[in-house]
This record gives C-alpha cells, sequence and structure tokens, in this order.
C-alpha cells in the first residue's frame, strides 16, 4: 500500500506549491523601502510656484500616490482615492510622475524644458478637473528621476509615510477598497495615534 | 579587362570613401567605448522591472531606458560596480539582480538543488541497497533448485523434440 501511498502524497505537496505559487502577484515586488525614511526631494507644485519636500510633512501621517494622465489604472483607481479623500484622516500628496515623457504620443526630444512643464501643468489640471481632485496638492515629476529614488516602476504606486517620514507602506496598481478599508486605513489610524 | 580593373578601383575607392565617412561619425562612441562596455555588462545584470523576463540591458521599456541612463550618468561620475548595484538594489530590492546575493532568506534557493540532488542520491542508494537484501535473503531451497533444473531442462527437450 505504502508503494501506491507516496505518489500520491508527492502530488499532493507538488499541487499545494503550484496552488500557491500561482496564485502569487509576480508583478509585485516587495519594496526595500519599507522601513526607511522616504527619499527627500524639492519638486514644484502643481499650478504653483513654491515646490514641496517630504519635509514639510513631519508630523503628519501622509499618502504619497504617483499618478498621471495617460496611465490607464490610475483612471480607474482616480474615483477611489476622491472617495478616501473625503475620509479626514487621509491627507493625499499627488506625484505626477512623467506627464509629458511617459506618454508615448510626445517626443520629448522636440519639447523644450520650459514648454514641457507648461503642458504638464495643463493637462494634469484638466484632468483633476474633469475627474476631481483628491490631492492636498500635486507635485510635478516631468523627468522621472524622484520616481527612480522611490522604485517606481509600475504606476499608480501608493506610499504611506509616517510622521517620522518613514515609509511604512506600499501599494502597487490601484487601491482597491478592500485594500483601502483592511490595510491603509487601519495603518494610517495606527500611526496618528 | 581594363575597364574591369577601373570599375574595381572606383568601387574600392568609394567604400573606403564611406568607411572613412563612417568612422568619423563614430569617434565620440569609442571614446566612451569601455563606459558603454560596463554599461551592458552592469544592466545585463539587471532585471527590468517592467517586463520582469528581459533584462535591463534588452529592455526597451520606458523605465528601462530611464534606468540605463541613470547607470550611464553614474559610470560618468565614476562610481564603481558594487555602488551602481546598491543603488539599484537599494530602490528595487534584491528582485532586480539576476544573481541575487547570498543570505539568510537566499540559502534555500543557492542550496535547493544540491540539497534535492543529494537527497534524491540518498534515496537511490537506501532503495538498491534494500533490493540487494531482499535478493540475497531469499536464496532458492533445495526443492526450488531442483524444479528449476526440471524445467531447465524440459525447455532443453522441448526445443529437440
Amino acid at each position: 500500500m505504502n508503494r501506491f501511498l507516496w505518489p500520491l502524497v508527492g502530488f499532493v505537496v507538488l499541487v499545494g506549491f503550484l496552488a500557491v505559487g500561482l496564485n502569487l502577484n509576480p508583478r509585485e515586488v516587495p519594496s526595500p523601502l519599507i522601513g526607511k525614511p522616504a527619499p527627500a526631494f524639492a519638486l514644484p507644485q502643481l499650478g504653483s510656484d513654491k515646490t514641496f519636500s517630504p519635509q514639510d510633512m513631519q508630523g503628519k501621517v501622509w499618502l504619497l500616490n504617483v499618478w498621471s494622465t495617460w496611465c490607464v489604472s490610475c483612471r480607474q483607481e482616480h474615483p477611489m482615492l476622491v472617495e478616501m479623500s473625503k475620509n479626514k484622516a487621509v491627507t493625499l500628496i499627488g506625484l505626477n510622475y512623467k506627464e509629458i515623457r511617459g506618454d508615448a504620443n510626445y517626443d520629448i526630444a522636440k519639447i523644450s524644458p520650459e514648454s514641457e512643464k507648461g503642458m504638464a501643468t495643463e493637462r494634469a489640471n484638466a484632468w483633476l478637473r474633469r475627474h476631481g481632485d483628491p490631492y492636498a496638492l500635486s507635485i510635478l515629476d516631468l523627468d522621472g528621476r524622484v520616481g527612480i529614488d522611490y522604485g517606481v516602476y509600475g504606476v499608480p504606486e501608493t506610499y504611506v509615510i509616517d510622521k517620522a517620514g518613514i515609509i511604512r507602506f506600499k501599494h502597487i496598481g490601484p487601491i482597491s477598497p478592500d485594500v483601502f478599508s483592511g490595510k491603509i486605513l487601519p495603518l494610517v489610524g495606527e500611526l496618528n495615534k | 579587362m581594363n575597364r574591369l580593373k577601373f570599375w574595381c578601383a572606383a568601387l574600392l575607392c568609394a567604400m573606403s570613401l564611406t568607411q572613412a565617412l563612417h568612422a568619423k561619425e563614430a569617434a565620440p562612441v569609442a571614446e566612451n567605448e569601455a563606459a558603454e562596455k560596463r554599461l551592458v555588462a552592469i544592466s545585463s545584470e539587471l532585471r527590468c522591472l517592467v517586463c520582469q523576463n528581459e533584462s535591463l540591458a534588452g529592455s526597451q521599456a520606458e523605465l528601462a531606458n530611464d534606468l540605463r541612463r541613470e547607470i550611464r550618468t553614474m559610470i560618468e561620475a565614476g562610481k564603481s560596480d558594487g555602488e551602481i548595484m546598491d543603488f539599484m538594489v537599494s530602490r528595487y530590492g534584491d528582485f532586480v539582480r539576476y544573481r541575487p546575493p547570498l543570505k539568510g532568506t537566499t540559502l534555500l534557493l543557492w542550496f535547493g538543488p544540491v540539497l534535492l540532488l543529494v537527497g534524491g542520491l540518498g534515496g537511490l542508494f537506501v532503495f538498491l541497497r534494500r533490493r540487494t537484501r531482499r535478493i540475497d535473503d531469499a536464496p532458492l531451497s533445495a526443492a526450488e533448485q531442483r524444479q528449476a533444473e526440471q524445467l531447465l531442462k524440459d525447455a532443453g527437450n522441448g526445443k529437440a523434440s
């Protein structure tokens, strides 16, 4: 009997491994930035002459949401963000990622830096007017350099940053209601204590 | 014949001329040849986060272009290969490396195959030992021996008749 049981046991173990392995999302790469200070930067704010840097948020819990108007999943995520922004505990800062350069319709070699900023501002503002603006403020990362420092590889991405400026959580892809109510909101509540 | 020679010479001239023109164009690249080689060597070791089965050297993804530019800037700034690797790993994790470092969490990854091989060989050894013992353990009894000889003899006779 044993002789026939062992292959069965092996088979069940293999199926177990496959069941777990095939249900993992290979696109979700754990960020090494969790538990580390949010990388410093100073970027121009959308529609203003001021700059923004993470130090400005010292003592507050905040969310950094990476978005762009050419990003289809961002469009999908947007109503959720608007819903989230109604909750007073949540402060959303938008990082507009490569608004013009990331759009395959534009050739950046033919666009001057000044007009790039103008175009990005116009497009981003139009988008926020149309779909609602959930952000306390948005910043422009025109060349994606800050995105690299944050390890952005698939927009949208969202970081939860605590009062001391430490990244506590990163979500890759659109935020679903489950992720918000199950992970982000409890974490923000805890960090706000 | 002479005309053929003339055309051959003309062709050679034209070829060498275009070559000279090309050489002129290629000069700045040649200057950076060492840097470009290093860029290719480093980026071949790195995974593109967007198209995960492509290396950073081979990927045409937007992010791969940005990261190659970043690496080029670091090479120009005189950063070592190790520093560039650290830069990438600190942002994207060990996942970006095609050759993950040897540490606690990757021990199974590195030595798992060896472990499986040793286990398999051990299993095979035990199985073979047990089988030999089973064959040794059951010698024929005197009666069985006689029966076997009888059968062999019968088979021989059968063929003859």
